[in-house]
């Protein structure tokens, strides 16, 4: 299945952070993401779904490498990132011109402080210091052509843009370096539901046009039954379901996937209400529960589940970490 | 926007292209509201006026002085103003102990007033911005190294730290200024420092980081920029306990060396003649008064329109 | 009679430059037991009546309406005397941040014996039992452990709890949820929802839910009043409201939902929503509707007869198609 097309592979990528207890507690680890593996190809979607603190944004921080993976080996447009291997300056600055980021809040990710024009001719400015103004500024009002805004934007600032605008601004910024893999840390959530479907278009004719490929990280699970070509559900940093988005939406394995298909509202008042009610809430990362970090609110839960945690297997369709999966 | 036709409901248009042929919201510029809001508060725009006026007196003192600042008129001495029995039209505002001209003395001294401002201003947000910046992104122990650092020079009161410093230093308007300047600027660290530490966390310089910005284009390009505000407000007010500090200093006699007109200075020098001749104390305690509510006034406004906290929507 | 009646409501702001009207001739009517979702993007005033209503908008907003009636009592000329005695009491309000709406200072207990204390009368030890059964209500487990805790020792779900416990104390009539769950994760939003129909059901209280979410739209409320840049422009009940919206803009929102897409591109609606500055001149969404023609850019449209759903156009939508002239 890997070919040359493959532009994000990871392999077992965990982050872990220290955490000080207080004056005399010693440190405790936080396990944010533990062994996720995966791989994406140009011009497909892998979505990362899941609740706060599921480690979906410490992945996206890791793969953007804001953060250095703790353990395990990603493999990035061919080149290998692991945080025992530094990089030099130009490995770097080659891979950083491949993945680039687009935020969740369009008010907070561009500086207030600098003009459109500055904001998306910054990436080629540090990156690219052989490429001259004149070209610099070319390249940045194509590239406000192409997603959708006007040449003259180009000496404005920020606030005098709507949030859809300025999300228009932050995609734009991210494919300044004309990466090949685009992480969209919840893109949408911000916006109004008129404003998103119309980034939500924007990222599809981009994806088609550039032959992309989107990391892309969402609690909402109808934007992601949308976008995804691959999803991977997480539960407290753990990978605990993974396969084509057909097949995870339409058959859910783990008890967890089905949980949150059927907690997410569904824009249909004829629909038939057949929740599952689950109880208690998310345990704190600090302490997860031993065995299988679902156990205590799992509904099928049984005493092996409580010992050891299930590891990923395949079931057929995708693959599911759970010890009693569920069958239709 | 030109209407389509549209009887069918699968006629919307696809969206993504259209967003931009809609105006552009007419929000008006940041300075304009900037203005705005400074003008809400009407003992800025007094402060702002009388600011002004200092500056403008100071700028033009040599126009506008009838006499000479040093010049001694011996046949005037302690001539009381204009207006009062003895006084004379020559002397508007009288003349102190050894015949100086009281206006001319008072107009010449908003030059130094002025330019002590200026100085510690320069002085004291120069370094307290740049250290406030090393301390907010550097953390760990050069942090608080810092700031413990700080802490102990802000414990002491500060016009008996820029006394013992004048006192090393040896007393002249300079060393003053030095000293009052490296009094005011643990302010500066401290407002810096809270400010990057605010600016840090948010997504633009994490987006800054991931297309490889260095450091000092972090810190100079991306985050200064957006800590300014407040670090405004606090050179503003500054620059009034600025003033105040060195006539404090000078009114002891460690900071301008006489002759020079410097208001505190002439304060001094004019102790001994409280009681006898009212004006040689009164005007230059008045053009200090004047001179620093109008400039804390005018900060004031400056926070209205500059600190987000204390935005109205 | 209505529980909740009020007619024509406006709410300006005054702003450094100029008036801003965020509300703009809103009708709301709630009876015993309903259960009202208010949709609206941001910048559709769909809080600010609420707040209004509450008195709980700062001092730079000016409330006018023709009517302000609830339960029988004209709030509008009531003094601050006979308003405290409804608000809080008869009406009762949950936010969004359910970690900022509890003060951090004092226990959970402490706060809502302080909320029975303004308007029960109630001792010491009532006070005490009842917040037990409070807590037990809104599903909180260990409630007497609870009552001891603070607001950071709680989970955003379990503050979220809290505060609806809060809000049910003194058994209002009408209970008004400001966008209750986007701050939660789905499965607690989810819990959260169930909460409130469940006590809206048990004690037969008004629910007035304010949201941009559709899904939760879909799933919780009877009827559904549709706001746009300050103004209700559709009202029906929620089966009619997804199956045959009246209003171009409604259905243009329904339509945009990724969940209804039937091709990888979206039906979008096109610009932004009018702010203080570039407010239209006829139909605030003339310039963003599909169906506008040059009437809808020169005249103000009046609300349809209930039979359109009180679609504030002049060509309203029957099946998706427009009209003729309504009026």
């Amino acid at each position: 299945m890997l070919n040359n097309n493959t532009l994000i592979e990871a392999t077992d990528l965990s982050r872990h952070y220290e955490v000080s207890n207080g004056l005399f507690g010693g440190k405790s680890t936080v396990k944010a993401l533990s062994s996720a593996s995966f791989h994406l190809q140009a011009g497909s979607t892998l979505a990362v779904v899941g609740e706060s603190g599921c480690g979906k944004s410490t992945l996206a921080r890791v793969v953007t490498m804001i953060e250095p993976p703790t353990a395990g080996q990603l493999i990035l447009d061919g080149h290998r990132i692991s945080g025992d291997i530094s990089l030099t300056d130009e490995q770097r600055a080659e891979l950083r011109a491949s993945v680039q980021i687009v935020f969740q809040d369009p008010f907070g990710s561009l500086n207030p402080r600098q003009s459109i024009g500055r904001i998306l001719e910054e990436p080629v400015l540090i990156n690219r210091p052989s490429v001259s103004p004149t070209q610099r500024e070319q390249q940045a009002r194509e590239m406000l052509a192409m997603v959708g805004l006007r040449p003259e934007h180009y000496d404005r600032y920020p606030h005098m843009f709507s949030g859809g605008q300025r999300q228009r601004i932050a995609v734009a910024r991210a494919l300044m370096l004309e990466p090949r893999i685009l992480v969209l840390d919840e893109p949408v959530s911000a916006l109004d539901l008129s404003i998103q479907s119309q980034i939500l278009n924007l990222l599809v004719e981009l994806q088609e046009r550039l032959n992309l490929a989107y990391l892309f990280i969402s609690h909402d699970l109808s934007v992601v039954r949308h976008m995804a070509d691959e999803v991977m559900v997480m539960y407290l940093g753990r990978v605990v379901e993974s396969g084509s988005a057909a097949a995870v939406f339409d058959s859910p394995k783990h008890p967890y996937t089905q949980a949150l298909l059927s907690a997410t509202p569904v824009a249909d008042p004829t629909r038939e209400q057949t929740r599952i009610r689950l109880q208690g809430e998310l345990p704190s990362p600090l302490n997860p529960p031993a065995g299988c970090a679902f156990n205590p609110r799992c509904w099928r839960a049984q005493d092996r589940c409580r010992v050891t945690a299930p590891e990923l297997s395949d079931e057929g369709t995708h693959i599911v970490a759970c010890y009693f999966p569920l069958h239709d | 926007m030109a209407s389509t036709d549209a009887t069918t409901d699968s006629s919307l248009p696809e969206g993504s292209k259209r967003d931009s042929m809609l105006p552009d919201r007419l929000r008006p510029s940041p300075f304009k509201e900037f203005w705005g809001y400074f003008c809400e508060n009407r003992g800025a725009i007094v402060g702002l006026f009388v600011f002004v006026a200092f500056i403008l007196i100071a700028l033009f003192a040599d126009v506008l002085a009838p006499h000479s600042a040093t010049e001694q008129y011996r046949d005037a001495l302690l001539q009381p103003p204009a207006w009062q029995d003895g006084g004379s039209t020559r002397f508007l505002l009288g003349t102190d102990a050894v015949g100086r001209d009281m206006l001319s003395r008072l107009i010449y001294g908003a030059r130094y007033s002025f330019f002590i401002g200026v100085i510690v201003v320069v002085i004291s947000a120069g370094t307290g911005v740049l250290i406030g910046l090393l301390a907010g992104f550097a953390r760990g122990w050069v942090d608080t190294l810092i700031m413990r650092l700080m802490d102990v020079l802000l414990a002491f009161p500060s016009l008996l730290l820029a006394l013992v410093m004048v006192a090393i230093l040896g007393p002249s308007l300079i060393n003053a200024m030095i000293a009052i300047g490296i009094v005011l600027q643990p302010h500066y660290v401290r407002l810096t420092r809270a400010a990057v530490m605010q600016e840090l966390p948010k997504d633009y310089v994490t987006s800054a980081r991931v297309v490889g910005a260095s450091r000092l284009r972090l810190m100079f390009v991306t985050v200064l920029p957006n800590c300014l505000a407040p670090i405004i407000v606090q050179a503003a007010l500054s620059f009034s306990t600025a003033i105040l500090d060195a006539a404090a200093l000078g009114f002891l006699g460690l900071g301008a060396q006489p002759p020079t007109p410097e208001w505190g200075t002439m304060l001094a020098d004019a102790r001994e003649f409280v009681l006898r001749a009212w004006w040689v104390v009164t005007f230059p305690g008045l053009a200090i008064l004047i001179n620093v509510l109008a400039i804390n006034l005018m900060g004031d406004g400056l926070r209205d329109a500059l600190d987000p906290k204390l935005k109205r929507s | 009679m209505p529980l909740l009646d009020v007619r024509n409501l406006c709410v300006d702001f005054r702003t450094a430059n100029g008036l801003f009207r965020a509300v703009d001739g809103v009708d709301v009517q709630v009876n015993v037991g309903d259960v009202l979702a208010i949709v609206g993007e941001s910048g559709s005033g769909k809080s600010v009546s609420m707040l209004a209503l509450m008195g709980l908008l700062p001092w730079t907003a000016t409330i006018n309406a023709d009517l302000l009636h609830f339960d029988g009592v004209d709030l509008a000329s009531a003094n601050t005397q006979q308003r405290r005695s409804i608000i809080g009491k008869d009406v009762a309000m949950i936010f969004q941040e359910p970690m900022s709406s509890l003060n951090p200072c004092f226990t959970i207990g402490f706060q809502l014996r302080e909320t029975m204390k303004a308007h029960l009368p109630l001792s010491r030890r009532e006070r005490q039992s009842r917040a037990i059964q409070l807590l037990e209500q809104v599903g909180l487990p260990e409630p007497e452990r609870r009552l001891k805790a603070f607001p950071h020792q709680l989970s955003g779900g379990m503050c979220q709890r809290v505060m609806i416990a809060m809000a049910i104390a003194c058994k209002p009539k009408l209970l008004i949820a400001d966008e209750p769950t986007p701050a939660l994760d789905v499965t607690i939003q989810a819990q959260i929802l169930e909460l409130l129909l469940d006590l809206q059901k048990d004690t037969g209280m008004a629910l007035v839910l304010i949201t941009h979410d559709m899904g939760v739209v879909a799933e919780t409320a009877q009827r559904v009043s549709v706001q746009y840049a300050g103004q209700k422009v559709e009202e029906q009940g929620v089966r009619d409201l997804f199956a045959n919206p009246h209003h171009p803009y409604t259905h243009a929102l329904l339509a945009a939902l990724p969940e209804r897409a039937t091709s990888r591109q979206l039906p979008s609606i096109p610009g932004v929503v009018p702010g203080q500055f570039d407010r239209p001149k006829g139909c605030l969404f003339s310039p963003r509707c599909t169906y506008a023609k040059d009437r809808c850019f020169q005249e103000v449209p009046v609300a349809a007869p209930p039979a359109l759903g009180l679609a504030r156009c002049h060509y309203p939508l029957v099946d998706g198609i427009a009209q003729r002239e309504v009026s």
